[in-house]
């Protein structure tokens, strides 16, 4: 098999932390000029996946390539052309913005302008501020800034857009498809569905340090057998019984969460109709009720019985 | 297509940053430069040497007065006056003479034997006046007056100061630095560029020797200024020396912060290992203070060295070759320390 086509390749990933079990067994394959997003809640072992990707955790066990390298031999020449955007990091608040991409390109053979940088993140204006004055989109574009300084291969950004407000998080989408038009591999972690199904050309979704689901949003939503969601709530939060949930028409799956139960249907106007006439034969009364297009949140309720947010 | 890279490359570009981030921190520059001098400003006015202030004599308005007072007058240390015999009485009294001379054919000293003013007037008058009558003394003596500069007590704190700055700003200065890059994950992120470890850690050290020639300065250059303390050995060796503190002193501040991850972690370690130093190694006051048993130990924390390779130069102006232990002791701390915190680095 030809590694070159792979970007990223993975396989049998394991990360203990003393009695914690990180990554549990984990394979994944990225192909170059793919966007890839690892969806998960917090805890999943997304970062830990990631950092181990970078080199910058050892795996317990398991098998990494990076553009066809392998970490403990290549590392620098790996490092020349990757692109890394940590969760965590907070870049020194008294460099200036060009000062700290200046010290950024030094570390690269093949560095950009500080201007071309600042053009393509829009920093311009702010070039000169210090870090500790920007705002948080401004910060973060600083932060994918600083891994785009070597034209990098490929780009990890993990968690990107968390707690960012929709107009920097869309700023900061464009510079990433921005990216991936040019031909760059990323991958992307975040727990943000929207954005995944946006950016990512494949997601996999990650529970307890292992890949439950792989695919195309697309797919893994086709997975569901149904395209809608149907949520609804009970007085005194009373469950229906499953088995008469599923003869509605068009249910497929039956979930719960806390007094709140949702289907996964196919035909919406069927399957309301169908509900609300056995739901007064039983005498019970709707306290709340709604639809919508199943996205990849209802993937994983379905895979989980969890919500991504849940933690 | 590659393009321009930072300017300076990799480890001018750290050093730099770093440099940077100093300099704009207010904090650093205070205990770093003005702490010092303010400091050295302080302990040197207390501990100035005041000039002898004169004895004021009064001598009574009677015949041979006059020859008397300027007998007197030509003595170092006295301030006769002549007065009525009532009013010179009256001032001897009430302390504002120390000793009153009544002439007539034996002359006369009042004085009160119970002030140290009063018994130290009347050896001084005798004196005077004896000579003026014709003693000679038959031992030639010579006074020697330690009021020059190069053995005051602000000449020996000059150097003890240099020598605690140079670890204090070497150990914060690296300590702390790092401990927030570790802490802010920004030491991760770094280590996900192709940055060479070596390069990350020596920019520490390089940015130290370019603050430390400033606080040399600052410090030697204050001391000159305000209090005449010179520098009697030469300049060049006087900042070889700091130079090689400044390392080995780099070297312990790495070593310290090599592990601690958080602020609070970083601070109370550096306390540990600086206070013994602070006391012990002759900064305010010379360690031969404390007792002979004391001594080993005192002799083989870096900053006693340190400080006698200072003061020796200063002071002594001696040359470096009769510090090549002293200075071989100090890198001995540094190499060693730098070695151990290479080894020991926490890296995420």
């Amino acid at each position: 098999m030809d590694n070159k086509q792979f970007a990223v390749r993975c396989t049998g990933l394991k990360k203990r932390y003393k009695d914690v079990v990180a990554v549990d067994g984990l394979d994944l394959e990225v192909s170059v000029g793919e966007c890839f997003g690892l969806l998960g809640p917090n805890g999943a072992g997304k970062t830990t996946t990631v950092e181990i990707l970078e080199g910058l955790l050892t795996p317990n066990a398991g098998e990494v390539e990076i553009l066809g390298m392998r970490w403990g031999s290549h590392d620098r020449e790996i490092r020349q052309r990757l692109g890394v955007q940590l969760q965590e990091t907070k870049l020194a608040e008294k460099l200036t913005v060009e000062e700290t991409l200046r010290l950024f390109c030094s570390f690269f053979s093949n560095a950009r302008d500080v201007d071309e940088i600042l053009d393509i993140v829009q920093l311009q204006e702010k070039r000169r501020s210090w870090v500790s004055r920007l705002s948080g989109g401004q910060l973060q574009r600083l932060s994918v800034a600083c891994a785009l300084v070597n034209y990098p291969d490929l780009l990890f950004l993990d968690e990107p857009t968390t707690g960012l407000d929709p107009q920097s998080r869309r700023q900061l989408w464009d510079l990433i498809l921005d990216f991936k038009l040019r031909g760059g591999t990323i991958m992307l972690t975040t727990h943000y569905m929207e954005e995944a199904h946006r950016l990512c050309d494949r997601v996999a979704i990650i529970d307890h340090g292992r890949v439950i689901a792989e695919g195309t949003p697309g797919e893994l939503i086709a997975r569901l057998g149904a395209e809608h969601v149907l949520e609804f709530a009970l007085e005194n939060g009373v469950r229906p019984p499953d088995d008469w949930l599923l003869t509605l028409p068009g249910v497929q799956q039956v979930s719960y969460k806390g007094a709140a139960i949702s289907l996964t249907v196919t035909e919406v106007h069927e399957a309301v109709p169908a509900l609300l006439t056995g739901l007064a034969e039983r005498q019970l009364t709707l306290t709340q009720l709604s639809t919508h297009h199943a996205t990849l949140e209802d993937v994983f309720v379905s895979l989980t019985g969890r919500h991504l947010r849940d933690g | 297509m590659a393009r321009t890279r930072g300017a300076g490359g990799p480890l001018l570009e750290l050093t730099r940053a770093r440099w940077l981030e100093f300099a704009r921190e207010p904090e650093a520059i205070f205990w770093v430069f003005v702490f010092p001098v303010l400091l050295a400003g302080g302990l040197g006015l207390a501990f100035r040497n005041r000039p002898a202030e004169s004895l004021k004599i009064g001598v009574a308005d009677r015949v041979g007065a006059e020859a008397i007072a300027a007998a007197l007058e030509g003595a170092p240390g006295l301030a006769p006056d002549v007065l009525g015999e009532g009013e010179a009485l009256e001032a001897l009294r009430t302390g504002k003479l120390a000793l009153v001379v009544i002439p007539g054919d034996s002359t006369t000293y009042l004085f009160d034997p119970t002030r140290n003013d009063g018994r130290l007037a009347r050896l001084k008058v005798d004196d005077a006046i004896q000579r003026a009558a014709g003693r000679t003394d038959p031992k030639l003596v010579r006074d020697h007056q330690l009021d020059q500069p190069g053995s005051r007590y602000i000449d020996f704190l000059i150097p003890g100061l240099l020598g605690m700055n140079l670890m204090g700003s070497g150990m914060w200065g690296i300590g702390f630095n790092l401990v927030q890059t570790r802490r802010r994950k920004l030491l991760k992120r770094y280590l996900a560029t192709p940055m060479r470890k070596s390069h990350f850690l020596a920019s520490f050290v390089l940015s130290r020797l370019l603050f430390m020639v400033l606080e040399v300065a600052a410090l030697v250059g204050f001391g000159w200024l305000v209090f005449g303390v010179q520098v009697r050995g030469s300049m060049i060796n006087l900042l070889i020396v700091s130079v090689i503190g400044a390392l080995a002193f780099a070297g312990l501040g790495l070593l310290t912060a090599s592990r601690a991850q958080t602020i609070e972690g970083i601070s109370g370690l550096m306390n540990f290992v600086m206070m013994p130093m602070w006391i012990f190694s002759g900064v305010f006051f010379s360690y031969t203070n404390f007792p002979e048993s004391m001594q080993p130990f005192i002799q083989a924390l870096p900053l006693t060295p340190l400080n006698d390779a200072l003061r020796s130069i200063m002071l002594d102006g001696a040359p470096l070759g009769e510090n090549l232990a002293r200075l071989a002791a100090i890198g001995a701390w540094g190499g060693l320390s730098f070695l151990a915190a290479l080894k020991l680095f926490r890296w995420s």
